[in-house]
This record gives C-alpha cells, structure tokens and sequence, in this order.
C-alpha cells in the first residue's frame, strides 16, 4: 500500500496560525479521502515557517468498488415513470431486472461505482482543501485570485511503494504539484527532489530545516536551559513563547545575552514583557536573587561568527527598549511620589472615554469607590480603605508604562501605590482586583482587594445592563460573562453571603446619582459656556438618557425580569458544570429561594449532588416524582389542592401508619437543618423518608373506593411534596 | 557591524544603493511627493496606483512627518521628520521576497552574518481605508521594513495585488552605519571636504518644529484648513466628468486626492496640539477615509486607474 506525501510550500506562515493549519490539513485531507472510500494506517501533519506537511501511511491504492442495488417502478408502470428511474439510476433498459415482489413484478437496477485509483482521489480532496482553506485571515498575490495565508510557491504531493515514487497530477491556478521542495531560506537555497517522506525529512534536515515544531521546540528548550545553566541562572519558563518561536524558525539556533547593568533594577516583569512582547526574548534570572539578568533568543540560522553579530544587533536593540522602559518608569515613579501622588493620573481619566453612554474612566472609578464603601461591611474590608484603593486601582491606565505595556496594567498600579506611600492592603488591590480573568486564575483574598473587585464587575454588568448592552451568542464585547464568573468565584472562594439582588440596586443607585451629578456639572457648564452648545447639549442629553435607561433597567432587575440574576444563573451552572454538578440539580436549587445568594445556593447544590449519587437519593427522588404524579392528575382531575394536612386517623396500612411517623420525624428534622444551612443533614432527612415512602407506594393503593381515606392518601402525598420542597426543587431533577 | 569593502558610509549613500538597485530591478524611481505627508504609502505613486488593473513598478524616498514623534532631536530614534524609502510593483511578482532580500545586500547587510526574519504584521490604515497582509522584516531582532501585500485601498479590492515595500531609512541606515543616535549619523561621506552629520541638517529643524507642532500651531486656523480641505475635495470631485473647456473627459482624482493628503495631515498636527478628544478622533479618521475613498472612486474611473472607455 501506497505512503502520501504533501507539502505545501509558501512564504512565512504566521507562527500563531501554523499548529493549527497543519491540523487543519491533515482533517480536511483525511476526511476527504476516507469519505471517497481511501483509508490509511497513520497520518502526521508537521509545519515550519513556510510550509504545511502531511504524511499518511497505508493508504489504499485505489478505492473500493461499490455495488448498490436500487428498486424502480412495477413492470407495466407508464413509460415516463421507467425513463425517470433509468435517468436516476444511469442504467440503460437492457440492464434492468425483473424482479417478483408480494406487490408484483417490479424493476430492479444493480449500479455499479467502480473505484478510482488514489492519485485522482487526492488530487480532488487536495484541490477542494486548497481552495476552501480555514485561514483566520487569507490573502491573493500577483494578479491571480487564489487565495492562501501568504503566497503559495509550490506543492509537492507524491505517492510512493516498493515500486518508487509518482507526483500526483494536479495543477492549481497554476501551481504544478511536483516532487520538490525547498531547504533553508538561506542556509541551503535552491531545489530538493524527494521520494518519501523519510527522504524527505532526512533531506530537510541536510538542509538545515527541522520538520517537527515540537522537535524544534525541544532543542530551543533544552540548549536554552543549558546555556543558562552554565552561567548560573535559569530560563523562566514561558510555554507560549516557546511554540511561537518555534514557528519563526526552521534552524533554531539559541543565544544567550546581557541586559546592560542599567536596566537591571527595572521591575521584573517590566523586563520581561518588554523582551517577550517586542523582541520574543527568553528571561533568563539568576535563581539566588529572583533577578532578570539575561536574555536568550533564537536566531533561525548559524553564522561564520557563531552568532556575534546577531546577538550584538539584538543585544543593542534591546538596550533602546530597555531605555524607553526606564524613561517610563523614571517618569512614573516620579509623579507617584510626587504631591498630588496618583490622583494626577485619576484626574486624566476625566478625559477617557470608557463607553460613550457610561461616561468617562473616572467616572466610572467614582462609581467602583462608591459602591466597594457598600459592599466593604459585606466582605468585612475597612470601608475607607475600600473606597481609597478602589480611587487608585486604575489610576496606572494613565501612567506612560502601561500606555505602552497594557498588559503591565494593576500590576504597575501596585509598584505605583506602594512608590506613593499607600497601604499595603490598598496597593494589593491595584493589581488584584482584575482579578480573577479566567475560570483557573487565582482569587483575591484580601479583604479590600475583594471588595474592589467585586465593585468593579458589579458596576461593569449593571451598567452594560442598564444601557441594554447584553451578550448574545457568540458576542461579548465587554466580556460581560468573564466579569459574572468573576463575582461568582470571589463570592464562593471567600464564602461570602450576599444577596446579589441587592448589590445590583446598590449599584443601580450609584449609577444613577452619578449620572444625575454629571448632569447638574453639565447644566451649570452650559450655563457658563457660549460657546460650544451644541457638544455639552449633546453631552447633557447622553446623561439625561443614561439616567432614564438605569430607570428602566431598575424596573427590569426589580420586577419581571430578573434578567441579570438569570445571566449569574446560567454562569453558575457553565461553572458548576465544569466541577461535576448536573445541571439539573442546580436548576433544582436555583428554584429556591434565596437563589440570589450563591453561597447558599451552592452549598444546597453541593449537599443535593452528593445525595443523588446515593441509593437513598436516587429512590427518594422517584418517590417523590411519584406522589407528585399522583397528586398533580388527582388535583387537576378534582380541580382541588390536597393540602390541608393528613390525619392520621384515617391510617388504615401499617405502611401507611409508618409513613406518618416518618413524615413528622423528618418534618423536625429537616425543618431545623434548612434552618442551619445544614444542607447534608437535612438531606439525611430525606433519606429516612425513602424507605418509608417505597413501602407506602408499595403496599398502599392511594386511589381507595372511600373517599375519605383517597382525601386522606393525597394529602400525604402533598406532605411529602412539601417536605422535600424545603430543601430543594425535586421536580426539576432529570431521570 | 563588520565592516567589509561593500559597507557604505553615509546615510545618503544607502538611499542611492537603494535607487540604483531597485532601478536595476525595473522600477521608475519617482521623486518624492511635494506635500506633507505621514508615509511613503500616501504618496499617489502607491495610494492611487495600487488601484486599477495597470502594472506599476516604482520605487522612491518619501519625506515624512509625524508630528507627535517630535522629540526636539534629543531622542536617539525618534523624529517627527524623517524618511521612508517606498517600493511598489504591481502585480507582485513572486520572487519579490528574494528582490527585497537582494535590496538588503546591496546596502550592506550579509545575509550570511545576520538573522533575516519575516515576522507576521498584518498593515493597515484606517485613514486610507487600506489593508493587506504581510511582515515587518526583522534584521537581528530590529524592524528593518514592512512588507506588504495590498488587498484593499480606499474601499476597493486590489486586483491584481500590489507587493509594497516600505524602508524607515534613519533606523535601517543607523544600524548598518553603527551609529548609535541619529543626529550622529554621517549624512554624506564622512571623508569629503565638507562632511556633514544628519544632525548637522536636522537637529535645529526638529526643535523648532517640534515647538511649532506641540505648542504654537494655530488650531483655529488648521481646524478652519481641514474643513476647507474637505470641502475642496467633495467640490474638485463633483465636477462632471467632461471637461466643458477642452471638451476632453478629465476626472481629477489627482487634485482632489492633494485635498485628502491636506486634510490627513492637519489632522496629525491637530492630533500633537493635543485638541483632539479619543472620542472625536475616531470621527476626524473616519473623514479622512471617507475622502480617501471618494478619490479612489474616481481613480478607478480614470484611465491609469484602468478604466477603457
């Protein structure tokens, strides 16, 4: 059986696209050959800078023929109906067989596929996946309109056996398949004719070009660590810009250089950032000291100097980075221990718009202060720490830092507030406040970091809320989910009880004063100001509508809606989910009430999940699903509620005596662990409830001939549905 | 930087390495465009030819100014004048690559001592309403050049697709001449009777315009320009086609797009004088584009712009 080989050769692939290109070769070549009838034993799919490569072995030589068998019209039937099936079919007449069926004689056509030999197969699965490529982003070049991540120089497509090697005969736009490639753009020019794709790869590499990204990653790593190593010091380590290197090569060759005296005292990640976002430099820092002290870069060939060059070029271009860095830092450091300390960088703010109907970043800062005083007491944080660490969290958006580091944003704010002389409690906050971003990253636990973060995102979704700026679908600008799950871990990591209902009309509350003060600012600036009516008109109009537009979103929360809460909701369950709760189970609880305090809710979710996966659980809850039938067709049949209560003097059964006893035992018990939140024991309340049910079930008929006794049965089972409704929605539960 | 016999010495001598090799190669070499521009790209030799279906190969420096750059020459790198040197060639032929890595040489660069390397950046310009897909060319981890692909200029798709090449010729020549601030920098042989450092002819220039971009441009004056600009443009453009003097069919895409280079740049000086809010300069870009597209339409009706009557 035949091997395949494809290379598509082009100019530089972007190194964040090449993984998944390769995958996306070989799936789409994959598929198409096993959909036409061409299976294989293995495939790879590997890439460098400028090419995509697929090996697949085993492949059939030709696929298989398929016989199919199609019945047609009753022997008799009019002329037109047999020509329509012929057509379908592609049979003539003479091919056609009678054939006697229960219904009579019938036309039966035996078609033919015949298979087709691999190479015209992977000619068309290639041309279909050239052409249809899932590039993020795709280009044309010259004057022709095939399009490709950058141009497409050359496809090598060749299948081999024992017999030798043949080019698969396929021509795009152009663009013959052959059985050349390339090696190193400049180590090795020039023209390489392979035969397999061992010869292939063992060419290549003569060629100073390593096939494998994780090959070449590996030996970046392992030379990198060595270097380091040698001198005393280690490689911080950096996943991503090790696969993003080892796309932007093809001949890793690892350098290892200094960082000029100067810049050393420069804050780590300073360093770092800069190196890895401008030059996709490794840090490498002395283990002693914690120290950035040297860089490693990878250079994608060996020179006649062994690199000199290129590391002093590298080394100089850094050094002007660097420069710039500590031009930034100087400059910040000194406006933070000014006077005015960082408030000069709140009061810019002023002048930064953070979304056109929510008003600038410093008014938003004024509402995030406002609102962590509120929420402080909640997370027992000082309420004017709260209110000061909030005023500064993102006063570093201004500094010249994080104009050109972003992604030093909060980070910065604490080397800033600690340089200004702030607490240490209020410098945390700085920088942890955005935190958490994703569902693994860590949760602050300070109690003003806490209650910062908390007001941030609270503000954020109240305010996208309150100016209708919902996620939908796939579509989530102001990553408005990111910002729920946030809430939801802080509260349940600090085992926090708030009722989240009344944050959002805290937050509301802040909002709308905040605007409505806006307003006034802009009326009596109006008043003074001739000139440029029309912008504060405009501008007093922006604020009036805000103010009407956090008075209905407030009539939304506070009424028929809930529409926030549900947005928590449905966050709560993705994220419950994810730690091995049933949906349903938490629908189960969210159907309770108090439902707007996740910690409770949770524990009560927690409690119900560990029960289900017992027997116990699992046989109460058809119990109950069970009286709840009964009860629900009994009520609506009778057009009564059975829910004054059973008397037990009715009790005819000694199951049904039995169940008595049960139900009030567990009344007591159930009553008082709700009570103490104890969710567990109230569900050990449950679970005494299963046998004594089951033998109700079992040997009770609820439906009896006297009326009095049937009253007397569904009131029990209405017992039973309201005892277990104390502790969580049973009805909603699945199976 | 080993010096070798080819190195050159000056600043002006990379520039006419420059010239005579992409000369060799078959490109016009054009004179700069005599308007204050931000980059080469704007010149109409790029911004306009890169439309139409007609070949174009040309190559030449472009002055530019970026008036926020200013750093009254005391900044090693920075400069709110400085030069670009712009190559464009339509359709782009497929070894362009090796072309530009050829003009790279003929500078001075030996691609056997340094670490060439095309890393992804995708350009685009929200003023001129363009894009395109390519690299900035690093040259041991410093960004020599942006390569380009254009697809789209003023709104139209580019067919065929122009290969643009755009050179900041301060930083590249600064590296091969290893100078380690421009004003250091030998503008002409540093062995000729009269030698002069690029600071010798720009240092006193970039103080005073750096005070004039920062501190004391008129905005009255240059808001009052850019709305003329912008008027001119949409009048220059109403115009009919048919020319009612000559009786000839003249579109002037020329004359209007100066208006859209005009207004473009008093936008970058408003931008310096630091009264343009983040939220209004989204509105003034905008304008901008809707100018550069208004000239691209015409263009394209033109007969450089490919249109057969």
């Amino acid at each position: 059986m035949p091997d395949l080989l494809i290379e598509l050769f082009s100019e530089e692939i972007p190194a964040r696209m090449q993984a998944r290109a390769a995958e996306d070769l070989k799936k789409r070549i994959t598929d198409g050959l096993v959909e036409a009838g061409l299976t294989y034993a293995g495939a790879a799919a590997l890439s460098t800078p400028r090419r995509l490569t697929l090996t697949l072995e085993g492949l059939l030589a030709e696929s298989p023929t398929v016989r199919e068998e199609r019945k047609g019209p009753k022997v008799g039937a009019p002329e037109k109906a047999i020509e329509g099936f012929l057509r379908g079919a592609g049979v003539s007449r003479d091919q056609l067989e009678e054939r006697e069926t229960p219904k009579g004689a019938v036309y039966f056509a035996s078609i033919e596929k015949a298979g087709r030999p691999a190479q015209v197969i992977i000619a068309e699965v290639l041309e279909a996946t050239i052409r249809n490529f899932p590039w993020p982003k795709s280009m044309r070049w010259g004057a022709g309109s095939l399009r490709w991540v950058r141009p497409l120089h050359s496809i090598l497509c060749i299948l081999s056996d024992e017999e030798g090697a043949r080019v698969v005969d396929l021509d795009i736009d152009g663009i013959k398949a052959g059985n050349v490639t390339q090696g190193h753009r400049f180590m090795a020019p020039g023209e390489i004719t392979v035969s397999s794709f061992e010869d292939y790869s063992t060419k290549l590499k003569r060629a100073y070009v390593v096939l494998d990204p994780a090959e070449r990653a590996d030996a970046i790593w392992q030379d990198a660590t060595n270097q380091a190593f040698a001198s005393g010091l280690e490689v911080v380590e950096d996943k991503g810009l090790l696969t993003e290197v080892a796309g932007l090569v093809e001949w890793p060759v690892v350098l290892l250089g200094s960082i000029d005296d100067e810049f050393l005292d420069l804050p780590a990640e300073v360093l770092q950032t800069s190196m890895k976002e401008h030059q996709k430099f490794f840090s490498v820092k002395n283990p002693k000291t914690g120290r950035i002290e040297k860089f490693i870069t990878v250079a994608n060939r060996e020179t006649r100097d062994t690199g000199a060059t290129i590391l002093a070029g590298n080394q100089k271009v850094l050094s002007a980075r660097l420069a710039d860095a500590k031009f930034f830092w100087e400059n910040d450091l000194r406006i933070a221990k000014s006077e005015s300390g960082m408030t000069a960088w709140t009061e810019k703010l002023s002048n930064v718009t953070f979304h056109n109907k929510l008003g600038t970043q410093a008014a938003r800062i004024d509402r995030i202060a406002a609102l962590a005083r509120e929420i402080a007491p909640v997370v027992g944080a000082d309420a004017d720490l709260a209110e000061q660490a909030a005023k500064v969290a993102k006063a570093d958006l201004s500094s010249e830092m994080v104009y050109e580091f972003p992604e030093l944003q909060g980070l910065m704010g604490r080397y800033y507030a600690e340089a200004a002389g702030l607490s240490q409690d209020v410098a945390n906050a700085c920088e942890a406040h955005y935190s958490p971003l994703g569902p693994s990253d860590d949760v602050p636990s300070e109690a003003v970091s806490v209650a910062v973060a908390l007001a941030d995102k609270l503000d954020t979704l109240t305010g996208f809320w309150a100016i209708d700026e919902k996620p939908t679908g796939s579509k989530d600008p102001y990553a408005l989910r990111r910002a729920a799950l946030g809430v939801i871990r802080l509260v349940l990591n600090n085992n926090l009880r708030m009722t989240l209902k009344d944050s959002f009309e805290a937050s509301l509350k802040v909002l709308l004063k905040l605007a409505e003060w806006q307003g006034a600012v802009l009326e009596a600036k109006t008043a003074e100001a001739a000139a440029g009516e029309d912008t504060l008109e405009a501008a007093k109009k922006r604020v009036h509508d805000m103010a009407h537009q956090v008075e209905a979103a407030r009539a939304v929360i506070n009424t028929s809606g809930e529409d926030l809460l549900s947005f928590f909701h449905d966050r709560l369950k993705v994220f419950l989910r994810d730690q091995g709760i049933r949906h349903d189970v938490i629908d189960a609880c969210i159907a309770m009430d108090g439902n707007d305090d996740l910690t409770l809710l949770v524990k009560r979710a927690r409690a119900l999940e560990d029960f289900m996966k017992t027997e116990d659980g699992e046989n109460l809850v058809q119990g109950f699903k069970r009286a709840n039938n009964i009860l629900s067709q009994a009520e609506e049949n009778d057009g009564v509620e059975y829910s004054y209560g059973a008397d037990r003097k009715y009790a005819e059964e000694a199951a049904e005596i039995a169940l008595f006893d049960a139900l009030e035992a567990g009344e007591g018990a159930i009553s008082s662990a709700i009570e103490a939140e104890d969710f567990a024991a109230a569900m050990g309340g449950l679970a005494a409830l299963r046998q004594p049910v089951d033998a109700f079930f079992e040997g009770v008929q609820v439906n009896s001939d006297n009326q009095v006794v049937r009253r007397n049965r569904l009131n029990v089972l209405s017992d039973i549905r309201k005892l277990c409704g104390q502790v969580a929605d049973l009805s909603r539960l699945e199976g | 930087m080993t010096q070798t016999s080819s190195a050159p010495r000056s600043f002006q001598e990379i520039i006419l390495r420059l010239q005579t090799y992409w000369a060799s190669k078959g490109c016009a070499i054009l004179q700069p465009y005599d308007m204050e521009v931000g980059a080469g790209t704007f010149h109409p030799a790029t911004t306009l030819r890169a439309l139409g279906s007609k070949a174009w190969a040309a190559a030449y420096v472009q002055p530019s100014r970026r008036p926020t750059d200013g750093r009254y020459g005391e900044n090693p790198n920075r400069l709110q004048h400085y030069y670009q040197y712009q190559v464009l060639i339509k359709p782009s032929p497929p070894n362009l690559q090796e072309l530009y890595l050829g003009s790279l040489e003929a500078i001075g660069i030996d691609a056997g001592l340094h670490d060439l390397r095309f890393v992804e950046d995708d350009w685009e310009s929200p003023t001129l309403g363009a894009w395109g897909l390519g690299w900035e060319v690093w040259c041991d981890g410093m960004e020599v050049s942006q390569f380009t692909y254009f697809q789209q200029v003023g709104g139209h798709d580019c067919t065929p697709v122009s290969g643009e090449l755009t050179y900041g010729l301060e930083r590249l020549a600064m590296y091969i001449l290893g100078v380690d601030h421009v004003m250091d920098m030998p503008f002409n042989d540093p062995q000729s009777p009269q030698p002069l450092t690029y600071g010798d002819i720009f240092k006193q220039t970039e103080e005073e315009y750096a005070r004039w971009n920062f501190d004391v441009a008129n905005t009255d004056v240059l808001l009052r320009h850019f709305e003329e600009a912008e008027a001119e443009c949409a009048a220059i453009l109403s115009q009919e086609h048919d020319d009612p003097k000559t009786g000839k069919r003249i579109i002037m895409a020329h004359p209007a797009y100066d208006q859209c280079i005009k207004a473009s740049h008093i936008f970058n000086l408003l931008d310096a004088r630091g009264v343009i809010s983040v939220t209004e300069r989204q509105a003034y870009i905008g304008r901008v584009r809707a100018l550069a597209k208004q000239c691209a339409d015409a263009f394209v009706q033109t007969e450089a712009g490919g249109f057969a009557a």
